[in-house]
């Protein structure tokens, strides 16, 4: 899978890295280009690589093959000291004997900066995170939502062209973590640093990025905004790990004009775009929100189960085969919703179908 | 279970301290008889503060355990850090031996080799033979209580260090040092307090003109029971004493955040 | 500084120290347990003839015997020692697991707020000097002492038991001083031992007698393992407690390894000594370390 590259030439730019401990491969042949001012989120579960991903950016681990350059330059063989993007650490990593500003400031030094010029740059930065008059304060004193604002400022006292970001807002809770996303994108925005931010929420991915990179073992398996991931994911991780997904099982018809292929599955032919060879086996991907339910002309199936979501109502309905569909409808909702055991029917939009290789 | 089981903790207890309270209680008898009280009395810390030659080998005893502790106190840092951060380096396991060996080993064969090798190679015995002794059987004990905290400490901190420019030296003197620091100390302390205590390998390595505390303590016990030994314990104890309560007052405030 | 520099000077540094002040002296004193003792400064025979070369390191192999190892094994007098070292080591141990074992326990299952303090309690006499602690039992353990008269005066006894200077004063000394280094890796193990593992065996009906014997106990048995260990050997080669608490009977190695040097001045039979002494502590440290690996191992083997 390669990624579409970025406009104009690349900030960030991985060349087919590898790295593994031992037997395991914790990245495998990754290459991607990074726009500057771009957000990018590599999304995947724990232990899939992405961290580690990271660290090779940071300079704490040296990758078996491959090259990272920043701005046209080779960081590869540069220590993390002389590398200049800085990284965010999940566990913010504030060093607990030193004062808030002294941790702010501790990235200044070596910058050849006056002494009033790097006071000043501390106090613009405690502005930028709201954390004015907590200077003098020692990090174990803090909230976990000021220390990651502490850790935020440390990270980009020194200008970054690129900030690394682990799991930053990993450690606050939910309230809360909304609330910094829309912090977060607005520094961001008002700085233009490229961010490049290791998750594996994906609400927090969609939120924050403009691309998402997803990794499956070590591997990139698909980039591009978070739209384009939910509505054409390239295989069936990625439609499971953005959301729910039905995938019905079938196979695939010939090639027809209009980009629309059929798929034959056991609850009968379904319209469905995307690739591959006639005859291959495939799975059709269709998000519970596209199912219509009700309506003429759609499948068979009887309701089993009914959730009040607040927002929705979701739906399971046993279909003819025995498999079961998942179905979720907005609310308020114009038609009155079938009861428990009715018989109804189920249409799936051939434009919110997509055929995924199985 | 838990009943006998406390029942067992306080004796236990109980038989820890009771024989150091005794040791304290008669230091104050005015009694020659150890075991016999004859009235409150301090007259055996006057004989004591009296007693030169055991004031000169307390004085020894200071000097040696300082010494060995400083040059512990570097060798075991050093060693944990080897161990903590140089990985599953070539000999890793013969390092960790030769490193905890000389805690476990019967002080007799460390002192009888040590003294051994001093006359092989002709070195003089006194204050620095004691020295080089103790500092090689302190070394591990400092190297576990660093390894300790080395290992209890978050490695993102000295990342995040270099991450903001900072060179391995000033990662090392300005994060990774003062964070370990307290432990550092703390080994200092424990060398510091197992040189005072020795008794068995400064007897072998030591020369004429260098007697420890322990060894001039030593040479009176074998004569028997004697109040100025009590009168002497109970000001090391005391000594201890307030060390160790120091220590975790300051401690304790450390863990405040103040 | 360059990063190579300064990692070789950090593992370097120690490992020359310990090379050179504690495995050299082990060789050295290995050498000289093969040689005769004389009356000469050093006192003993053969000495390196270093200008000799090659003739003289001839001579000097030549001259090594095994007269020293010859008389341990046939005076009965090391032999004895030698036994009666392992006797009280292993019975000083053994009394210490029955103590320690429930200390520990109840230690771990205090209240938060307390095991600091108990910790403390327990490492604290640790700190203070070991012959003071032996020497405060002198006191208390002689005929005119003050367990004897309390015994007395509450008429349990008729006469003064002679604990002083027999085995049982060794006994109680030995499990005196080294009562600590058993608490304490007991207690790091059980203190670390999940507590819902006891509540779930309480849920499932096993009283407190039982979780204990089939859940404390069995995944406390590595501290236990430590802490034996942490006991017997020093006190194999223990010589200050035999010595202030045993009289003059009571043989031990340490003992008759100082008395040889000391009093005899005879360096190569206290060199054979020591390395005697050295082979009996090196068995249960292999078979620890071995068994130490197995459970390493096995925790691994779970882990995949």
């Amino acid at each position: 899978m390669h990624a579409p590259l970025p406009p104009s030439a690349p900030l960030l730019s991985l060349e087919r890295i590898t790295k593994r401990f031992g037997p395991h491969t914790a990245v495998d042949g990754v290459s991607l280009d990074l726009a500057a001012g771009e957000v990018f989120c590599l999304l995947g579960p724990s232990g899939c690589g992405k961290s580690t991903l990271l660290r090779l950016v940071a300079g704490f681990e040296a990758p078996d093959a491959g090259a990272i350059r920043l701005d046209g330059a080779d960081l590869t063989a540069l220590p993390p000291h002389r590398r200049p993007v800085n990284m965010m650490f999940q566990s913010y990593a504030l060093f607990p004997h030193m004062s808030v500003a002294a941790n702010v400031g501790y990235g200044l030094k070596g910058l050849s900066l006056s002494r009033r010029q790097a006071a000043e740059r501390v106090e613009n930065l405690m502005k930028l995170v709201r954390l004015e008059g907590f200077e003098a304060r020692n990090p174990d004193k803090l909230s976990g939502g000021q220390r990651q604002r502490v850790a935020l400022a440390r990270a980009l006292a020194r200008e970054p062209k690129l900030l690394l970001l682990d799991e930053p807002l990993g450690a606050l809770d939910r309230t809360l973590r909304e609330e910094t996303q829309g912090e977060l994108r607005a520094i961001q925005r008002r700085l233009g640093t490229g961010f490049v931010v290791v998750t594996h929420d994906p609400a927090e991915a969609m939120a924050l990025a403009d691309r998402i990179g997803v990794i499956e073992r070590g591997r990139l398996v698909q980039v591009g905004p978070a739209r384009d991931l939910y509505e054409r994911p390239a295989n069936r991780f990625v439609a499971g790990l953005l959301g729910d997904v039905n995938l019905i099982e079938g196979r695939l018809g010939p090639d027809e004009p209009g980009g629309l292929r059929t798929v034959e599955t056991a609850l009968g032919p379904i319209r469905a775009s995307g690739e591959g060879a006639a005859g291959a086996a495939v799975v059709v991907a269709v998000r519970p929100e596209r199912l219509g339910l009700g309506g003429a002309g759609g499948l068979p199936g009887t309701l089993l189960e009914q959730t009040f979501l607040g927002d929705r109502i979701r739906s399971r309905i046993a279909m003819a085969d025995g498999s079961v569909l998942r179905a979720s409808a907005a609310l308020p909702m114009t038609e009155p919703m079938p009861n428990v055991g009715a018989a109804v029917t189920v249409a799936i939009p051939a434009d919110a179908a997509r055929v995924l290789p199985a | 279970m838990s009943a006998f089981a406390r029942t067992a903790l306080g004796l236990a207890l109980v038989f820890l301290y009771a024989p150091i309270l005794v040791l304290v209680v008669y230091s104050f008898n005015d009694s020659k008889l150890v075991t016999v009280w004859g009235g409150f009395s301090t007259r055996w810390y006057a004989v004591l503060f009296a007693d030169g030659p055991l004031i000169a080998a307390a004085l020894v005893s200071l000097k040696v355990a300082l010494l060995s502790a400083a040059i512990a106190g570097v060798l075991g840092t050093l060693a944990a850090l080897a161990l903590d951060r140089h990985g599953r380096f070539r000999g890793r396991g013969a390092y960790t031996g030769l490193l905890y060996a000389p805690m476990v080993m019967p002080e007799v064969i460390t002192g009888l080799s040590l003294l051994l090798l001093f006359v092989g190679i002709g070195l003089d015995r006194g204050i620095a033979t004691i020295v080089i002794a103790h500092a090689t059987f302190a070394t591990g004990f400092v190297a576990v209580v660093v390894g300790a905290r080395l290992k209890g400490l978050d490695r993102s901190l000295e990342e995040a260090a270099a991450d903001l420019g900072a060179s391995p030296a000033r990662v090392f003197f300005g994060i990774t040092l003062p964070l370990i620091a307290p432990s550092v100390a703390a080994g200092f302390l424990l060398a510091f307090t197992l040189s005072l205590d020795d008794l068995v390998i400064a007897s072998f390595v030591s020369g004429p003109g260098a007697t420890t505390l322990p060894m001039r303590l030593y040479s009176q016990v074998r004569l028997g029971v004697n109040p100025e030994i009590n009168a002497a314990s109970t000001l090391m104890i005391a000594t201890v004493g307030l060390v160790v309560l120091a220590a975790s007052w300051l401690t304790a405030r450390r863990g405040q955040g103040a | 500084m360059s990063g190579r520099f300064a990692r070789l000077l950090v593992r370097g540094l120690p490992l020359v120290w310990l090379v050179l002040f504690f495995l050299v002296p082990f060789a050295v004193t290995l050498k000289i347990s093969f040689s005769s003792p004389a009356t000469a400064q050093p006192p003993y025979l053969p000495v390196i003839d270093w200008q000799g070369g090659l003739e003289g390191w001839r001579e000097f192999l030549e001259a090594l015997d095994f007269q020293n190892y010859r008389m341990i094994v046939e005076d009965a007098l090391y032999r004895d020692a030698a036994l009666s070292s392992l006797g009280y080591a292993g019975l000083a141990t053994a009394i210490l697991a029955l103590i320690g074992t429930p200390t520990a326990y109840a230690m771990a299952r205090a209240s938060a707020r307390w095991q600091p303090i108990l910790v403390a309690l327990v490492i604290v006499p640790f700190w203070t000097s070991f012959l003071i602690r032996v020497y405060a039992w002198i006191a208390i353990l002689k005929p005119e002492g003050l367990l004897n008269g309390a015994l007395t005066k509450l008429g349990l006894i008729a006469s003064p038991l002679p604990i002083l200077d027999s085995p049982t004063g060794v006994l109680v000394g030995l499990t005196y001083a080294y009562l600590p280094f058993m608490v304490l890796p007991l207690y790091a193990v059980m203190s670390r031992l999940d507590p819902t593992l006891l509540e779930a065996a309480a849920d499932l009906g096993a009283g407190r007698m039982r979780a204990f014997f089939t859940l404390t106990l069995p995944l406390a048995l590595p501290g236990l393992a430590a802490g034996a260990l942490l006991c017997f050997i020093p006190m194999v080669g223990e010589f200050i407690i035999p010595d202030l608490l045993g009289g003059s009977d009571t043989l031990m190695l340490g003992r008759v390894l100082w008395s040889e040097f000391f009093s005899n001045r005879d360096w190569p039979l206290a060199s054979a000594v020591a390395v005697l002494l050295l082979i009996l502590i090196v068995g249960p440290v292999v078979l620890f370390r071995e068994a130490e690996m197995r459970r390493e191992e096995a925790a691994e083997g779970r882990g995949r």
